[in-house]
């Protein structure tokens, strides 16, 4: 790990930009993509991740709008108002600033223009509400899942089961790993024991009734899964490029999903 | 600052850095460059000298301070990483010097430059008095409780982390809110996130910072989140993560949350009348 | 306000003038905790550092602070908390301090709560405490192994609170006197190599210890006794000056950290010493209380086993800690591990550290007054390591970081009584003041001088390790003292180059100076000391002597500006401390515990 690590510090500080930077883009072309020219993401019983919930398009609305753009928009703004993805795309796109060695800072757009997220930037602060979406976004993935290990009727498992199972799992750690999900839960509170913050006459007694244990606790556990943050973001990302590719293939007609039992 | 050179200060028994031929007990000897000069410029000289196994940058610089260049300006203190003192960049990358081995850029061109995001004095010293007056500028940390207090690990060990901070500045100088953008002036800069996080988040405090930290001298706002000091840090605080962004989670309840807002017309709570707990 | 002095070339120098009621020398746990008291009694205040602020070396101060809360052992009170300094102390020490001191202690842990200090907590949601060396119950205040860092930044954050003014990376080269009184001192700002005249009606010394005329020392290069010498050279009387302390575990390799602290906290949180042998030796030395025995008796053990061969590769004793696994240790002592780890490429959760004896402590210092601090000079006090008295012969592991805020706050509180008092004006006759400017700026002058500030002190501090190490005889005590009087000599022929702008060479020069001075009085006073008692260790004596036990050494200038020694009887305790010694005690809790005990 160590040597990984240092193996890192030797490449150029170039190249973490320009590989989030390229990255990026191609997922935001190929999601462009299946926006508008895909409307269907169902096969049998699994249905694309990206048309989760499937929503109905109402009649009066124009024949161009596809299922995707009724639903995609949450989790896309979730992501682009995640503070995992800020930095990145500051990092990426921006160069604000590139990386954190004084020759990248030497690249950094001057001027004194800059507003950090004071300006434009400052609608990033309404991640808490595509917070709010995505959950219930997930929820309805995780039905989606469940219903795909349903292939005919019967119980049963396929690999598209398994791959939208490990998809769910990774997109939940992504949102539960969330930064404002951590403040909801915890973050927000100054004291978990105490009966009030910011006064103790230094001989109350500890109050810790279920609810504030279950606080504690979620926010414990919520804080472990906010280190990893980064890595949720970018293996659901993949997983679910991933998944989608495989329904599209399947749909195609180009592999057959194996049933496992 | 007409007599900068090699062989400065203290009669120096070597007169010469490129002179001096005297090596360590096996007979190695390293090089490193050294950032020379004051607020009106300066150059890398380059010194060499005797390789002693695990040595760090801040013994090297010593070496050279007492071997050969005795009016080379370096700040030091414990030189166990706990003062935060030694704080310079090495490569374009700020260190601590006492805590940098040697044989980390084993090869490497070693090149040791004052901290950039403040004015320079001399050599490897900056003026970071700016930091003071921050420090300053903060409510500091209010209770109405009488000690001792009765407050339980759990509620307090998420402060412990903030509390470790050794004041290095590194964090300060490695973000480009203040290195690149100079906004000194209305931004307190990483290290006093850190700061405003556990007193914000300290059971016992009455204050509120937000206010400070969102229209005020803060200027939480600037921050990009872009993570260099997380990087940076000597003992590893999560500065962004578990600072910067329950900072900004705390601002945007206050400012930027309708439902919050509602919640506290409804109340009839005003700004700063935030009760925490 | 500028002035003019002039400087050795008769040239004119411009120095800065400033006034304050009271003035701090030294920024430590002490000087802002005198800082505060005198804030908060609206008198002006200055504090001059050498450093920057919140860099002293109280951070260094690992395993905690001791005070007699008795949050985990609730039999302990002040009166153990007393018997156990007194008893490490070889009862040489200020009684009347160490009893302050007992009882002040919790109020000043509690007041660093109000200010915002985290301690690790109890089960109960108390300061919780730890074991330490020599201490009868768990008794050390701390968070985690970085005590005196949570000491200093909750100061440091008070002290900017209040109006004072911090003059930092500033240096004292002389306190002024004017009727036998301090009336300022001059001071010079490292960074542009400017001279600031400061008057002031009262002066608090908190410049700590001089650890730095040892090689092997766990001190930053800022321990150079800058503050007992001005006081010694303004008039004011020291005590115990032989009484150095030896940190019994100090890190060995690589050489660049060697001398580098290991807290005492590993042995508190359980760990064993042992020699090459895998031997644990201490059972040999003090078998009832083993690694946790009192410093010195430890320190003079791990001498003794390398001293005998029994050593470790790198001439150390093995400290293990091991057992504790790594996730305790990671939480208990997080930055020893990560010190080891970086610095010495080793897991202590994995195999043993190298630890030898690493110059640590002071005991001596300006005698003082123990309810002012105030010295035997009008208007100088002093507080913190710098001062001596409360420790006596041996410090108590966290008796340090107590005793910093305890005689802190009475040293602030005494000078701004004296200040509040009396009706005198701050400052001296200017001229003294050029002549100051001009002597401090002769090294740049003197043309034929050939000396190298930094081989003096290199040559010092190997002279003191070899001569006034931790076990020591007449005869080389007597060698070593005619070396650093050869090296006092060549002071006089001290050059530096370069420019006054932040230049170390020059503040070298200013601090072998003291240097010298501090090892002379030291070595002078090790001579009058023939016993063995606690951090003085006679070899060629075989035990401590009665006699010398009731008295202090009391340095002092004399007539002629030489060293003046002079034994001083201690006063008997009285009635109420000394009946402790003698019965069983029972403390309000209803604990009981044996006072008799030998001392040695």
């Amino acid at each position: 790990m160590a040597s990984i690590t240092a193996a890192k510090n030797r490449l150029p500080w170039w190249v973490g930009p320009i590989t989030v930077s390229t990255v990026l883009v191609l997922f935001t072309v190929y999601a462009m993509y299946v926006v508008f020219f895909r409307p269907d993401g169902q096969y049998q019983s699994l249905l694309s991740p990206f048309y989760s919930p499937p929503v109905g398009i109402p009649g009066w609305m124009p024949g161009w709008v596809t299922a995707p753009m009724l639903v995609l928009w949450i989790p896309l703004g979730f992501r682009a108002t995640c503070y995992y993805y800020r930095k990145a795309y500051y990092r990426a796109f921006f160069w604000d600033p590139p990386a954190c060695s004084s020759k990248a800072q030497e690249r950094e757009p001057r001027g004194n223009n800059y507003n950090g997220e004071r300006a434009l930037f400052i609608l990033n602060n309404i991640h808490r509400y595509f917070l709010y979406g995505s959950i219930i976004v997930v929820a309805f993935l995780w039905y989606e899942t469940a219903v795909s290990f349903f292939p005919e009727g019967g119980f049963g498992m396929t690999i598209g089961s398994l791959v939208l199972l490990t998809n769910i799992v990774l997109l939940s750690g992504y949102t539960f790993s969330c930064h404002s999900f951590r403040h909801l839960v915890g973050g927000n509170k100054d004291c978990y024991s105490c009966v009030k913050s910011g006064g103790s006459t230094g001989s109350e007694v500890r109050s810790e009734n279920f609810l504030r244990k279950l606080r504690r606790k979620t926010y414990n556990g919520v804080s472990v899964i906010n280190g990893q943050h980064a890595s949720w973001a970018w293996a659901s990302l993949f997983m679910l490029l991933i998944a989608d590719l495989y329904i599209r293939l399947l749909q195609a007609g180009v592999i057959t999903d194996l049933r496992i039992f | 600052m007409d007599d900068r050179t090699a062989d400065g200060g203290g009669l120096a028994p070597q007169a010469h850095a490129n002179a001096n031929g005297t090596a360590g007990e096996n007979g190695k000897t390293t090089k490193l460059k050294i950032f020379r000069g004051d607020a009106e410029g300066g150059e890398e000289v380059e010194y060499e000298l005797p390789m002693v196994e695990g040595m760090v940058v801040l013994d090297a610089v010593l070496n050279v301070q007492a071997e050969q260049a005795g009016d080379l300006a370096v700040r030091w203190n414990c030189k166990a990483a706990h003062c935060g003192s030694c704080s310079a960049e090495i490569n374009g990358k700020p260190k601590l010097l006492c805590k940098t081995r040697m044989e980390e850029y084993d090869g490497e061109e070693i090149r040791v430059h004052p901290l950039k995001a403040f004015p320079v004095i001399k050599d490897l010293v900056s003026d970071v008095s700016w930091n003071y007056e921050v420090s300053r500028s903060m409510t500091p940390f209010t209770s109405d409780a009488q000690a001792p207090f009765t407050m339980y690990e759990e509620d307090v060990e998420r402060l412990y982390e903030p509390k470790k901070c050794i004041e290095c500045f590194m964090c300060q100088d490695v973000c480009h809110v203040l290195r690149t953008h100079n906004k000194h002036a209305e931004f307190a800069g990483p290290r006093f996130f850190v700061r405003a996080q556990w007193m914000e988040m300290h059971p016992m405090d009455n204050q509120n910072r937000l206010k400070y930290l969102h229209e005020e001298r803060g200027g939480v706002g600037y921050c990009n989140i872009t993570k260099c000091c997380t990087e940076v840090c000597p003992v590893g605080i999560k500065i962004t993560d578990n600072a910067i962004i329950p900072l900004k989670e705390r601002v945007a309840d206050e400012y930027y949350d309708p439902a919050k807002w509602l919640m506290r017309k409804l109340r009839g709570n005003r700004n700063g009348a935030r009760n925490g707990g | 306000m500028d002035r003019n002095g002039a400087n050795a070339n008769g040239a004119r120098e411009r120095y800065e003038v400033q006034e304050h009621d009271v003035l701090v020398i030294g920024a430590g746990g002490a000087g802002l905790r005198a800082a505060v008291a005198a804030a908060d009694n609206g008198l002006s205040v200055g504090i001059v550092t050498k450093s920057l602020l919140g860099k002293a070396h109280t951070v260094m101060a690992e395993g905690g602070i001791a005070a007699a809360l008795g949050n985990v052992d609730s039999e302990d009170g002040w009166q153990t908390h007393f018997m156990d300094t007194m008893k490490s102390g070889k009862f040489i020490n200020d009684w009347q301090m160490a009893e302050i001191f007992a009882k002040e202690a919790p109020q000043r842990v509690y007041e660093l709560e109000q200010w915002g200090a985290l301690f690790n907590r109890t089960d109960r949601g108390g300061i919780s405490q730890r074991p330490f060396g020599a201490h009868t119950y768990r008794r050390l205040c701390h968070v985690g192994d970085r005590t005196g860092l949570e000491l200093i930044r909750t100061m440091q954050e008070k002290v900017l609170t209040t109006e004072s003014k911090v003059y930092m990376e500033t240096t004292v080269t002389k306190l002024f006197k004017k009727d036998g009184r301090v009336v300022g001192a001059l001071a010079y700002t490292r960074e542009s190599g400017k001279f600031i005249y400061i008057k002031a009606k009262a002066v608090v010394m908190a410049t700590g210890g001089w650890g730095r005329i040892f090689e092997v020392t766990s001190n930053s290069w800022e321990g150079t006794g800058d503050g007992v010498v001005l006081s010694y050279d303004a008039g004011a009387d020291l005590v115990d000056m032989e009484m150095m302390q030896f940190h019994p575990t100090g890190m060995v390799w690589p050489p660049g950290v060697r001398g580098l602290l290991v807290t005492e906290g590993v042995r508190g949180e359980g760990g064993l010493l042992k020699n090459a042998e895998g031997e644990r030796y201490m059972e040999r030395y003090d078998p009832q209380r083993m690694e946790l025995s009192s410093r010195d008796v430890v320190a003079r053990a791990n001498y003794t086993e390398v001293q005998e061969g029994r050593g470790t590769e790198h001439g150390g004793v093995a400290l293990d800690i091991t057992h504790l696994g790594y996730d305790n240790i990671i939480k208990k002592l997080p930055t020893m591990h990560e010190q080891f780890l970086k610095l010495a490429d080793i897991d202590i959760a994995r195999e043993p550290m190298e630890v030898f004896p690493t110059v640590h402590y002071t005991m001596g210092g300006v005698k003082v007054d123990p309810e002012t601090c105030a010295s035997s000079v009008p208007g100088l006090y002093a507080a913190g390591e710098v001062a001596g008295g409360l420790h006596g012969a041996n410090r108590l592991g966290g008796n340090s970081l107590s005793d910093l805020l305890v005689f802190g706050r009475r040293a602030g509180e005494g000078a701004s009584a004296y200040v509040l008092e009396s009706t005198h004006s701050a400052g001296t006759d200017e001229r003294e003041v050029e002549t100051e400017i001009g002597r401090v700026l002769l090294p740049f002058e003197n043309k034929a001088g050939t000396e190298s500030p930094y081989l003096i002190q290199q040559e010092l501090q190997s002279v003191m390790m070899e001569h006034a190490n931790l076990m020591r005889t007449e005869d080389s005590l007597k060698e070593g003292l005619g070396k650093v009087l050869g090296l006092k000599d060549r002071l006089e022929g001290l050059r530096v180059q370069g420019s006054r702008l932040f230049n170390p060479g020059w503040h070298t020069a200013q601090d072998v100076r003291y240097l010298v001075q501090i090892s002379e009085i030291i070595l002078r006073t090790a001579l009058e000391r023939k016993e063995r008692r606690g951090a003085q260790w006679r070899l060629d004596y075989d035990g401590p002597d009665e006699e010398l036990g009731r008295v202090n050494f009391i340095v002092s200038k004399d007539g002629q500006g030489e060293i003046g020694i002079e034994p001083r009887e201690i006063p008997p305790m009285p009635e109420h401390l000394s009946e402790l010694f003698r019965e069983k005690v029972v403390d309000s809790a209803g604990g009981e515990r044996r006072g008799a005990e030998s001392q040695f």
